[in-house]
């Protein structure tokens, strides 16, 4: 148990310290947020309309371009060796980085969604039911990425080849997670079973992401 | 003759040598007959003539799914078992799968054009059917990405058993959420819904398009084994150059 407690610090002071690029990911975030007024215009009823699909896009954006880091670096300087072999189950190793990395990268992109939802011209219970949906899915994102970034580092590929992988299975959880916002916000059907089977795309991912990760590491490493 | 026999690719090759014939046989066959009935079967009350759409539409998609679940169980194999041909087949079988999902996508979106009045609907249905598209080129984008195939057998094999997670989602959809596309007729408890005129032109095209996958599947498997085979061959001369 410390020695996942000590992963998980580990992670996340690398990710918060010079070199870490976790913030990087709200900067994209706050970037892909902008452009969007420039693409459809600075119409403000309709960036109301969208504004929950615009920002559950730009997240699901950001924390897809920062899964790429969550097992490359620590491949490249071989600390990833060592924790395949530990002591600790590497499932459960896998789930503490993943837990770091939404710690780290995850939550200051729903810290930053009340300010965003301001350009966008939501209201306050909008902006917080979107902050909340992305509170319950960005787990799901980070968690079923992270079978993506196992890939990827196991085939010394990244990038494009990562997006293709993961973003299908991320599928579900953008219809929920953009569903249950809008639900709350306009209607007419009930937030709560949108919002339910996000929660339930979360949990499972919780469960599938670490081992089916751990079994790509195991048998891709050499 | 089991499973462990066929491990060796050379009795595997021959195996297949000649069954092939008689299963190709047997799929044209199937085939033709299965098309004549169809285009023999009466129209719909309510439909007309593009109920035919169907028997052509339905075993797509069927095999769009038992193409993943073979994948599966390919992928179980290289992951547990370890059996030698196990990535073969789940390599040989991943463009077949994409085919009969884009056959199944088209056809019923020719078929929705007269009946829902639009090409495409965002239904449940639809959705996942469109993701289990997606995922099969993503597959083989990551079979082409790397060049050491049992590294990427390895990479495939979880990848496919995540994906796998979609099969019963496609399935049960049209139970689960108010979709346009109607919910199953065949398989349903209570029997078919469907009627017998419908029904046996509709099975017979079923079993001749999963024989056709078999068919194309073990041929595809054959020239995988061969093109590794030249591949070693194109390396060891290479490696004999070089000397």
């Amino acid at each position: 148990m410390t020695a996942l407690a000590a992963l998980i610090r580990r992670d996340i002071k690398i990710a918060l310290r010079v070199g870490g690029g976790a913030l990087i990911g709200v900067l994209f975030f706050l970037t892909v947020t902008v452009l969007m007024p420039f693409a459809i215009g600075p119409d403000l009823a309709l960036l109301t309309r969208l504004g929950p699909a615009i920002l559950w896009l730009g997240a699901l954006l950001a924390s897809l371009l920062m899964l790429d880091r969550l097992f490359t670096a620590d491949h490249e300087d071989g600390s990833l060796d060592l924790i395949v072999m530990g002591r600790a189950p590497l499932e459960l190793a896998c789930a503490a980085k993943a837990l770091a990395h939404w710690l780290a990268a995850g939550v200051p992109l729903i810290v930053a969604t009340p300010a965003l939802g301001l350009l966008l011209n939501l209201d306050a219970a909008a902006t917080s039911a979107v902050a909340l949906t992305l509170l319950v899915g960005t787990p799901a994102l980070t968690f079923t990425g992270m079978i993506g970034a196992a890939l990827a580092v196991t085939l010394h590929r990244g990038g494009l080849l990562l997006a293709v992988l993961v973003l299908p299975l991320s599928i579900p959880v953008l219809i929920f997670g953009v569903a249950a916002s809008q639900a709350a916000i306009s209607g007419p059907l009930s937030f709560g079973t949108p919002f339910s089977i996000l929660c339930a795309l979360s949990l499972v991912s919780l469960v599938v992401g670490p081992f089916a990760a751990a079994a790509s590491l195991r048998h891709g490493l050499d | 003759m089991t499973l462990i026999d066929l491990a060796n690719p050379t009795k595997f090759l021959s195996l297949t040598a000649r069954v092939l014939p008689w299963l190709a046989g047997a799929t044209a066959i199937l085939l033709l007959v299965g098309f004549y009935q169809a285009a023999m079967a009466p129209d719909d009350y309510q439909q007309g003539a593009t109920v035919k759409i169907m028997f052509v539409h339905v075993p797509n998609a069927w095999l769009a799914m038992f193409v993943w679940g073979v994948m599966s169980l390919a992928a179980l194999g290289t992951l547990v078992w370890r059996h030698p041909l196990a990535d073969v087949a789940a390599k040989a079988a991943a463009p077949i799968g994409a085919a009969f999902t884009f056959l199944a996508l088209v056809t019923g979106s020719l078929w929705g054009r007269p009946m829902w009045g639009t090409y495409w609907e965002w239904d449940a249905r639809l959705t996942s059917v469109l993701i289990l598209f997606l995922m099969y080129l993503g597959l083989m984008a990551l079979w082409r990405a790397v060049d050491d195939p049992s590294r990427a057998a390895r990479a495939a094999a979880v990848l496919t058993l995540v994906g796998a997670i979609n099969l019963p989602i496609i399935k049960f959809s049209v139970d689960w959420w108010n979709t346009l596309h109607q919910p199953a007729a065949v398989l349903r408890m209570g029997g078919p819904s469907l009627d017998k005129a419908f029904l046996i032109p509709l099975l017979v095209m079923a079993v001749g398009f999963s024989l056709l996958f078999v068919t194309l599947h073990l041929a595809a498997m054959r020239n995988e084994i061969l093109r590794r085979r030249v591949r070693s061959l194109q390396m060891m001369q290479a490696s004999q150059q070089a000397a």
